[in-house]
């Protein structure tokens, strides 16, 4: 029935949300006035979207991003826009240029990043249900750090049209809940072919999640629990494989060489994409303006500098400089021949097992301020980025806890068996919990 | 070794403005990430994956889009129409 609205006026003690709609509309469908979250790098007509960028500010798209689109066609009610890391590049949330986001597990601690403010919104029970991106492991991290379930669905399955783009051959746009089935059904209705992002598959998601794990083969790749990784974390993570396998799976350790250069090949291939992607930002079409008496170059680039915050401009320059004349063939290039590699990893461990897994992060959450200079910070995300240069769907599912912080048990697994990793993480929540 | 030349060259080409006082905490950040990247020097230039990117193409169909005052819509003071935008000459 049109016309219908849910009230919401929530307590975001956490500071979730960028903004809120009091009154928010919903309609007929599967999420009949369900409440949602969507993260402010999805665009969302007549409801401003920032990206947490000042940059943003004001801009109110035109038009509804296609996950949008279907949310509200099956009825759900788009509450509000969670906070991020300034165009989703931080690992803490701490990069919005308006305010950080506190765990709701330990408010003195991050929530993660970059989707930061949809993971504190699910985790202190604001929404049942959040839509988070993933570029490098922007769903993942913050789930695992607020202890929640985030699915990275495989590369092509949920359409970006609509999305902010900051990189877009990695990211993917993927559900964000406190279960794994209610995570399984937002997919279902996010996921889809869209003629309007040729990158998207036709390949509908129809599932329900099946906790029937007898025989499957899960490896474990070494290089995850190797340097850099926190004892006491792998040793929550081991556990969770062990049910696992009580549960009537097999175990199969094995290597990933190709991880000693993915996340180099990261950083490099997404500071490239960004430097393409945000050289639309220059105050013309929408934003705060330049100044139009000056000359084009100057107001640009004074506009671009008061509207980005620091990590935003380092990483449109360290792209334009992989980029240029001369080093191109140093960085870009040899950056896409370690992407190869790791597809090929990939490949070649799933003839022989089903899924891998892992820790979603090396740690719990930091404290505020811990990670202050930005390589400490890349190299948190180095065992989430494999499945963004892959492609390959990714979930992090709550495993237990590190004085008293939760820890997330990563399951990765075949391009388009996005179902399966829903399956394993299914089949661990309710082991877990008998 | 990038110095802070360099960095000024590069916020040359991205169309960023670099205050001066920031030079040298950009050089120096700059440096330590991309002494990083230099793992990438160790990687053969040989070993390709299977799997390629493909072009996928449609029909060039006209189908509704944004209107002018939709599309004009977040700009600030539009003339007659159209983008007002800082001068080009």
């Amino acid at each position: 029935m049109p016309g219908r609205t849910v009230s919401f006026h929530p307590d975001d003690r956490y500071a979730a949300f960028l903004r809120t709609i009091p009154e928010a509309p919903f309609g007929e469908g599967r999420l009949a006035g369900v409440p949602v979250a969507v993260k402010d790098n999805i665009s969302t007509a007549g409801i401003e979207t920032t990206c947490a960028s000042r940059i943003l500010e004001g801009y109110v798209p035109p038009f509804d991003a296609t996950v949008v689109e279907r949310l509200k066609r099956a009825g759900a009610a788009i509450v509000g826009k969670t906070n991020m890391d300034e165009f989703g590049m931080g690992t803490t949330t701490e990069n919005s240029a308006f305010w950080p986001t506190l765990n709701p597990a330990d408010p003195s601690r991050v929530p993660g990043g970059s989707s930061g403010g949809s993971a504190a919104a699910v985790a202190a029970g604001l929404v049942p249900l959040a839509l988070g991106t993933d570029t490098g492991g922007s769903i993942r991290c913050p789930a695992a750090f607020c202890g929640i379930v985030g699915l990275k669905p495989t590369y092509g399955r949920v359409s970006r049209y609509g999305l902010i783009a900051y990189a877009n051959s990695l990211e993917q746009i993927g559900p964000m809940a406190k279960t794994v089935t209610d995570a399984s059904l937002l997919m279902e209705v996010i996921a889809g072919h869209d003629p309007r992002d040729s990158t998207s598959r036709d390949c509908p998601y129809h599932h329900t999640p099946d906790p029937e794990i007898r025989g499957l083969r899960i490896g474990v790749p070494e290089e995850f629990f190797g340097e850099g990784v926190d004892a006491r974390v792998a040793s929550v993570v081991w556990d969770a494989i062990s049910l696992l396998e009580r549960k009537g799976a097999e175990v199969i350790t094995c290597r990933m060489p190709s991880m000693a250069y993915a996340l180099a090949a990261y950083y490099v291939t997404c500071t490239s994409e960004a430097s393409s992607n945000l050289a639309r930002f220059d105050g013309v079409r929408y934003g705060p303006p330049a100044d139009t008496k000056k000359p084009w170059h100057e107001a640009f680039q004074e506009r671009r500098r008061e509207g980005f915050g620091e990590e935003v401009r380092r990483r449109i320059m360290l792209g334009t400089f992989a980029l240029s004349s001369g080093y191109y063939g140093k960085y870009y290039a040899k950056a896409q021949a370690a992407r190869n590699n790791v597809r090929a990893d990939f490949e070649r461990l799933f003839c022989d097992v089903d899924v891998l897994a892992g820790p979603t992060m090396p740690t719990v959450a930091f404290r505020f301020g811990e990670k202050s200079d930005p390589l400490s910070m890349y190299l948190s995300d180095i065992l989430t980025v494999p499945a963004n240069l892959a492609g390959v769907p990714a979930i992090s599912v709550p495993c237990g806890k590190v004085e008293g912080l939760p820890v997330g048990l990563q399951v990765m697994g075949r391009w388009m068996e996005d179902e399966r990793v829903v399956d394993v993480a299914y089949a661990f929540e309710q082991g877990r919990s008998a | 070794m990038i110095t802070e030349r360099d960095t000024e060259h590069i916020a040359q080409l991205a169309d960023i403005a670099i205050h001066r006082e920031e030079l040298a905490s950009f050089t120096s950040r700059f440096n330590e990430i991309l002494e990083y990247f230099d793992l990438l020097d160790q990687v053969g230039m040989a070993e390709e994956s299977g799997e390629r990117a493909y072009n996928i193409f449609r029909e060039d169909e006209v189908v509704p889009s944004l209107s002018q005052e939709e599309a004009l819509s977040n700009t600030t003071g539009p003339e007659d129409g159209f983008f007002r935008a800082p001068r080009v000459m």
